[in-house]
């Protein structure tokens, strides 16, 4: 008897729904004997995730407002990834984002208070844009390896942001951290935690949806990430698309540094580099690069960062368990997603 | 050739059939090939030759059927496999490493290798086979330096060497000039005299009455007929190919031209690599209603003559005509507006995007008009209304247009960017090897399409490697040789022997150059 993988002869739909519940499965089978080797309960501590993570409307508020930035993030370089641009970069382009708002709430005293908000904003956005927009061009125009520069920018963003919020731009009472915005900048809450940055996000995965499936330039990215020779062929220009589709995944990316930033800290300080960019790489791949699919994946990731926090109280367990725990989901699901375009077909005798 | 079948077959295949998703690819086919034999293997495309014959060297596994190898039950799970049994392929596609010298692609993940080659004494047996099989190449080239033929000799080396002597080749001339297809065949028989035996890949009827002692028809998966060579007709296998008469000649409108649709003059492309240009000084002029073949071996520069046109590749100097407007070193999207259409050489690297659909595929082009968007947006309905207009005038079999293209067979993907093409054609349409490795009934669509497009006044450039093709098609042919239009001549005012001459690289009839 043999067991061969052997590609399916159309995309099951069913199998796209099941696979990715089933390697969730084995997922939390696999996080079972890590918890049993540090001597505790798998179902007291799963039960424990899951209450920390949904079990009351307050605890429900915090998961939300933890998928917020990644739901952007992993939109941000789902765009860059439908290309095959390899934008690892959308932490240090959220982190400009962060930056860019704090400078317009600290330094443009000319603008009105309500106008802070909204500009800072944009600017946050055209910042996180141009910081992707860089590698998006030395890849156009000399072939530079995205997966190189954008990582990189990651750390000189990462540590001009330091520098600003420890000594340039540093408040002057405290150790580190900028001056807090003026309350009247605040994003808005919607529903306790849960701020309006939610309908922002929300707003983005329609817009992306439509922008990616229902027009020309979703076509046209959608040949390039397909075959770009064949792109190429057809007059579609490449290098002018990488860099296009790098500012709008930098922009993204940017406005879900100054969202959050707004909403959360109300300055720039320690932590702004949350690794929200990093995790978006995950829910992108996992989401398959759908947008309505990288809701539910950013809420799920966001759980098991919030349900981690509950699991360090109610269990005595330290917080890196949440993170093993949240790679160990990771890798049934990306393992099992060869499932979803083959099968196991089992050669019961051999050909003779 | 009685005697023979007293012998024991080198290779018996009995029954052998094999499923792909959707297709029988064979279905209960046998083989015999006897020693110091020529076995044609003759079918269109998607016949299922080559699948066979991967399943020979292990690279498949048939679904049932048995293969004997020198009359034993051989089971070849991989081309090592095969190879340990004496039997090795040379695929279309060359598995040469283009910056390793020849003598290092021949023992190239050979399995008993010393952990430190004694490359002299390789290089020693490499010569001594050479001279015997009469496949002359310097061990010490390296494999880009190489003319198609040297590499193809390259090859056929790398099987001899590694102690092949059932040798399978497939399609081994589509890449060979008429005089490198004749030392082939020298090879050939000269290998047959020492007892090895070959099977021979091919869609060509006059390749296989040259090659072969028998031939073996497949059509759709199954054996048509096996008989000995002498005593065919082309017409007969071709019937027996196809299952219907074929035409050997096209129907066109007398040659008429019009004005200079097309001109490039003077056209060089530097070769960033190499010692030579990708052109050089190349001028052309095609008028309207009117086809210019492009005749040469392929890595002549005739790819890069097109892409050139087309403004996937920069001239160096030079320029670019359309219409009397300069249309130099223009972006391809600035060509395809002035009405340039391409069906581009290596269909399914260039020509389409295989996991997309065929309706989205036809629509590559069209997909910026109104006739598929409303502004920015694509309109669904009318691309799909799109696709099924032309899937039904082109005749693209498919299971509708939602499946992807990667699943068509070669002619079905051929047709899809014909049907694109020459849709969204506005004067100028540019065929790169069209008919590449297409079954007779997919040729005879392209080359009528051509001819079609040449009869509405278009002006067609149609590079090819058959030289029968560009005489039945073309009304003038353009021959290239290392980057150089060595002439153009007159269909009807030249001959097999000239372009052949030409091809390669002749001097002696260069007019007025």
């Amino acid at each position: 008897m043999r067991i061969v993988v052997e590609k399916r002869d159309n995309k099951s739909k069913s199998a796209a729904v099941l696979i990715p519940l089933a390697s969730f499965a084995i997922s939390l089978i696999l996080g079972a004997f890590v918890l049993l080797a540090s001597r505790s309960n798998p179902l007291q501590a799963y039960s424990a995730m899951l209450d920390g993570a949904f079990g009351n409307a307050r605890r429900f508020q915090y998961t939300i407002v933890e998928s917020i930035p990644l739901l952007m993030c992993g939109l941000g370089v789902g765009v860059a990834f439908r290309l095959k641009f390899w934008n690892i970069g959308a932490e240090g382009q959220y982190v400009w984002g962060a930056i860019g708002i704090t400078w317009v709430m600290q330094f443009w005293k000319f603008l009105p208070v309500p106008m802070l908000l909204p500009i800072g904003l944009v600017v946050g956005m055209t910042l996180g844009a141009v910081w992707a927009g860089v590698p998006g061009f030395l890849k156009a125009q000399w072939s530079v390896d995205e997966t190189l520069t954008t990582l990189m920018l990651n750390y000189v963003a990462i540590g001009l942001a330091e520098y600003l919020y420890i000594s340039a731009w540093k408040a002057p009472l405290g150790n580190m951290g900028t001056p807090e915005f003026p309350r009247e900048a605040w994003l808005p809450p919607v529903w306790g935690k849960i701020h309006s940055g939610l309908y922002i996000a929300l707003a983005f995965v329609v817009l992306l949806w439509f922008l990616l499936y229902k027009t020309r330039w979703g076509f046209e990215l959608n040949m390039i990430g397909k075959n770009p020779r064949a792109a190429r062929y057809q007059g579609v220009s490449i290098k002018r698309n990488i860099v296009l589709a790098m500012l709008l995944s930098g922009a993204i990316c940017g406005l879900a540094g100054s969202m959050n930033t707004a909403a959360i800290a109300h300055r720039l300080t320690k932590g702004v580099d949350g690794g929200y960019g990093f995790t978006g790489i995950i829910i992108a791949w996992m989401a398959g690069l759908n947008p309505f699919a990288s809701i539910l994946v950013a809420i799920v990731m966001a759980a098991l960062t919030t349900g981690a926090d509950a699991l360090q109280i109610a269990m005595k367990l330290p917080e890196s368990m949440g993170e093993v725990l949240q790679g160990l989901v990771l890798i049934p699901l990306l393992a099992g997603s060869i499932f979803v375009e083959h099968k196991l077909k089992v050669i019961k005798k051999e050909a003779v | 050739m009685n005697q023979q079948t007293q012998q024991i077959p080198v290779v018996r295949m009995e029954h052998i059939t094999k499923h792909f998703p959707g297709v029988l690819a064979n279905d209960n086919v046998s083989l015999e090939l006897y020693p110091g034999q020529v076995l044609a293997l003759l079918g269109e495309n998607g016949a299922g030759k080559s699948t066979l014959m991967n399943m020979l060297v292990g690279l498949y596994r048939p679904d049932s059927g048995s293969i004997y190898i020198r009359g034993e039950l051989a089971d070849i799970h991989s081309p090592q496999d095969s190879m340990a049994l004496g039997v090795g392929m040379i695929h279309q596609e060359f598995m040469l490493v283009g910056n390793m010298t020849v003598a290092e692609n021949i023992v190239l993940g050979m399995r008993d290798l010393p952990f430190v080659p004694k490359i002299d004494e390789i290089r020693a047996r490499i010569t001594e086979l050479s001279k015997r099989y009469g496949l002359q190449v310097d061990p010490d080239a390296v494999i880009h330096d190489l003319s198609v033929g040297e590499q193809q000799r390259v090859e056929i080396l790398k099987l001899v060497y590694r102690g092949a002597d059932i040798l399978i080749l497939d399609e081994p001339t589509a890449v060979l000039t008429p005089g490198e297809s004749r030392d082939l065949n020298k090879i050939i028989k000269k290998m047959l005299s020492e007892g090895k035996s070959a099977i021979f890949i091919t869609h060509k009827m006059d390749e296989v009455i040259e090659f072969s002692h028998k031939v073996q028809v497949l059509r759709k998966g199954k054996t048509v007929n096996t008989c000995d060579t002498a005593g065919v007709t082309p017409q007969d296998l071709a019937n027996m190919m196809v299952g219907r008469d074929i035409l050997f000649s096209l129907d066109r409108c007398a040659y008429n031209p019009g004005g200079v649709k097309l001109k490039v003059d003077h056209v060089t492309v530097d070769n960033p690599i190499g010692s030579r240009p990708f052109l050089d000084d190349v001028s052309l002029e095609i008028h309207r209603g009117e086809i210019i073949g492009i005749a040469g071996v392929a890595g002549n520069g005739q790819t890069q003559l097109t892409e050139a046109i087309t403004g996937l590749l920069h001239c160096t100097s030079g320029k670019i005509f359309i219409d009397g407007k300069d249309m130099t070193n223009s972006t391809p999207l600035q060509v395809i507006r002035a009405g340039v259409s391409h069906i581009p050489a290596d269909r399914g690297a260039n020509g389409v995007v295989g996991d997309m659909s065929v309706g989205d595929n036809l629509a590559m082009k069209k997909y910026r008009t109104s006739e598929i968007s409303r502004g920015a947006v694509i309109k669904r309905s009318f691309l799909r209304a799109f696709a099924d207009k032309l899937i039904e005038a082109f005749v693209i079999k498919t299971p509708d247009q939602d499946t992807c293209v990667k699943f068509l067979s070669g002619g079905n993907i051929q047709k899809t960017i014909l049907a694109r093409e020459i849709d969204s054609c506005g004067g100028v349409l540019i065929a790169v090897y069209p008919s590449r490795g297409l079954d007779v009934g997919a040729t005879e669509a392209v080359r009528q399409n051509l001819i079609l497009q040449r009869d509405k006044g278009n002006a067609v450039l149609l590079v090819s490697e058959e030289l029968d093709e560009l005489q039945m098609v073309a009304d003038k042919i353009a021959v290239m040789f290392e980057g150089r239009i060595m002439g153009i001549r007159d269909v009807k005012e030249t001959n097999t022997e000239e372009l052949g001459m030409m091809m390669a690289g002749a001097t002696g009839v260069r007019r007025n150059a």
